[in-house]
């Protein structure tokens, strides 16, 4: 490489110390740095990625199914069949209602610990604060599927951890995950658990970032910490939070191995997710129907990202 | 300090401490229970130590079922996508943010297009394209499609923008071709950049669980997470002990990387905001 490039590098360094008019030194080699630096990268991403968002859309306005797995063109057109199926399709609309559950009771919760355990760690907290914030971390590292299979056991109803406990204070709980009412629950429980770290995480780096005269000119004029926790730290942290919430919901609308892992949907399709059953239909082959349902994922969450983007920047005036 | 004030520090305290104990519990029981028998873990009410330790869980996780090839794929699929990842994605970051070629914009725009796109819109045309290149069931499977992503391009491309121009031409006008420019002055200055993507790129790899779900269909190509999905959720449920181990092994290799490099990695979260 080196040598193929050398004479036109004599060029290059010559033309640069000569005039800088109409067209930039070495232009011409930049240009083709430019491309050969990009192209493993263009190659790469347009097959595995590109690619597949084009077919996407495709696949979901076909009949494909795993036997036409090696013919994947030869298929047939049925326009918006498989969406107009999805909206007449029973578990659908469970799953769909359940994702909503989770998403509207499980971000707010998430967002709320995380802001909470952000605040507590920025205000007066000297010493271990390293060792909380890393306890409260690790939870966002460790495998979901992991962390799905441990938790199942904690939630058992006579040898689980959780009900050992509620047992002390005289409480006896219920068999978690195996009830209708109590299933879901106890997935956001665990998803607030295992993900607030990183929205803790965001919101420390965001405190950071309220002067700290603002809240002694506030407190001068008589404002107590809540107070001043609501009109000076969150107006400030307001696109952070705006961050956040877009994150967080774009995780949880694909909510998937949770329900996987810990109740396979059940009990009764109470905690089936729109993933999950995306997940099913592309498993039973039926790959065409699997497209147009994840395509209408997809539109949720550009949706929810949009309203979100609205919503929260326009009390900023 | 006033008198009031240490004493709202002190509950302060108490309820931070409270609150760790309550979100680290599920990992101390987790590995407390993988030195524990099938019938303790069954015991009603549960016990805290195990009452007679045992290796056994973890010595049939790699003797009966296949945990040390599980393990081996994880590992390989890991190492091979941070690597991509951190070649591919530098490269590119560089060439946006540094040099002028035709095309730039575009390229720049289709990546922050595809940024918002989440996986599963591409799963199915993705497994078709897979099963068409006959890539099931393989290793290559596993890690061709995650070699490069939006993401790292982006995160380098900001901080190549951060860099002095100054250096590329300096390095120039003293001869160095453009490559060399890359690999021996850029590259270097980017090893902040590098770690966290690295991290980031490694963790995710490992913890991936719906795309190897997908691709992997036997003994031989299953990653951990799936291996340990599957397990759990056939007739081996009632395998308590196994379960706790499997999750052990599953958890612990990041759990170390995460507190030797946690300094890092959560600089990394602060500034990018991605897991």
């Amino acid at each position: 490489m080196t040598t193929a490039t050398s004479p036109r590098q004599g060029t290059g360094s010559r033309d640069a110390r000569r005039s800088r008019s109409s067209r930039p030194p070495g232009a011409a080699r930049e240009e083709r740095a430019g491309w050969l630096l990009t192209l493993p990268f263009l190659l790469l991403f347009g097959i595995f990625t590109a690619w597949p968002v084009i077919q996407s859309v495709f696949f979901s306005v076909t009949d494909i199914t795993n036997r036409d797995l090696r013919t994947p063109f030869q298929v047939n057109f049925v326009a918006f069949e498989q969406y107009a199926k999805a909206f007449g399709d029973p578990v659908f609309r469970q799953a769909a209602l359940n994702t909503a559950y989770f998403v509207l009771v499980g971000v707010p919760l998430t967002m709320t610990v995380a802001l909470a355990a952000a605040v507590a760690l920025n205000t007066g907290i000297t010493r271990f604060r390293s060792v909380y914030r890393l306890g409260f971390y690790t939870p966002v590292i460790t495998s979901i599927v992991a962390v799905a299979v441990v938790w199942r056991f904690l939630l058992h109803p006579d040898s689980g951890l959780v009900n050992t406990v509620l047992g002390w204070v005289g409480i006896d709980g219920p068999n978690w995950l195996g009830s209708t009412t109590w299933a879901m629950p106890s997935l956001i429980a665990m998803a607030v658990w295992r993900n607030f770290g990183t929205a803790m995480i965001i919101f420390l780096a965001g405190l950071q970032s309220v002067p700290q005269q603002l809240h002694e000119a506030a407190a001068i004029d008589g404002a107590n910490a809540w107070q001043r926790f609501r009109n000076v730290t969150v107006p400030i942290l307001r696109p952070t939070i705006l961050f956040v919430s877009v994150t967080t919901a774009i995780g949880y609308l694909q909510f998937f191995e949770e329900p996987f892992v810990m109740t396979q949907g059940g009990p009764l399709n109470s905690t089936i997710s729109a993933s999950m059953y995306t997940y099913q239909q592309f498993s039973f082959g039926n790959y065409g129907y699997a497209a147009a349902l994840s395509y209408l994922i997809f539109v949720v969450i550009a949706i929810v990202t949009a309203l979100q983007f609205r919503f929260l920047s326009e009390k900023e005036d | 300090m006033t008198g009031a004030g240490n004493r709202s520090r002190w509950w302060l305290y108490l309820l931070l401490t409270v609150a760790l104990l309550v979100v680290v519990t599920p990992f101390i029981w987790m590995v407390l229970g993988s030195f524990k028998s099938n019938a303790e873990l069954r015991q009603v009410p549960p016990t805290w130590w195990p009452e007679n330790p045992t290796l056994e869980n973890f010595g049939q996780l790699f003797s009966r079922l296949s945990f040390g090839t599980y393990f081996r794929n994880s590992t390989v699929v890991a190492v091979v996508v941070t690597v991509g990842n951190l070649l591919f994605c530098s490269m590119v970051g560089y060439a946006l943010a540094m040099l002028r070629f035709r095309g730039k914009r575009l390229i720049f725009a289709l990546i922050l297009g595809t940024l918002m796109i989440p996986g599963v819109v591409t799963f199915v045309p993705l497994f078709v394209l897979v099963a068409n290149l006959g890539l099931v069931d393989t290793l290559p499977g596993l890690f061709l499609p995650f070699l490069v992503g939006p993401f790292g391009v982006f995160l380098m491309r900001q901080f190549v923008l951060g860099l002095p121009k100054d250096l590329v031409e300096a390095a120039r006008i003293d001869g160095a071709g453009e490559f060399r420019i890359f690999f021996q002055v850029i590259l270097p200055l980017l090893t902040p950049a590098l770690a966290t993507l690295g991290i980031l790129t490694f963790l995710g790899s490992w913890n991936n669980f719906l795309w190897p779900l997908v691709v992997a269909q036997t003994n031989d190509t299953y990653t951990l997470p799936v291996a340990l999905a599957l397990y759990s959720t056939g007739q081996n449920e009632q395998q308590y002990g196994l379960l706790m181990a499997g999750a052990t092994i599953v958890v612990l290799p990041v759990l170390v990387v995460f507190l030797i490099f946690q300094r890092r990695f959560i600089q990394g979260i602060a500034t990018t905001g991605i897991k």
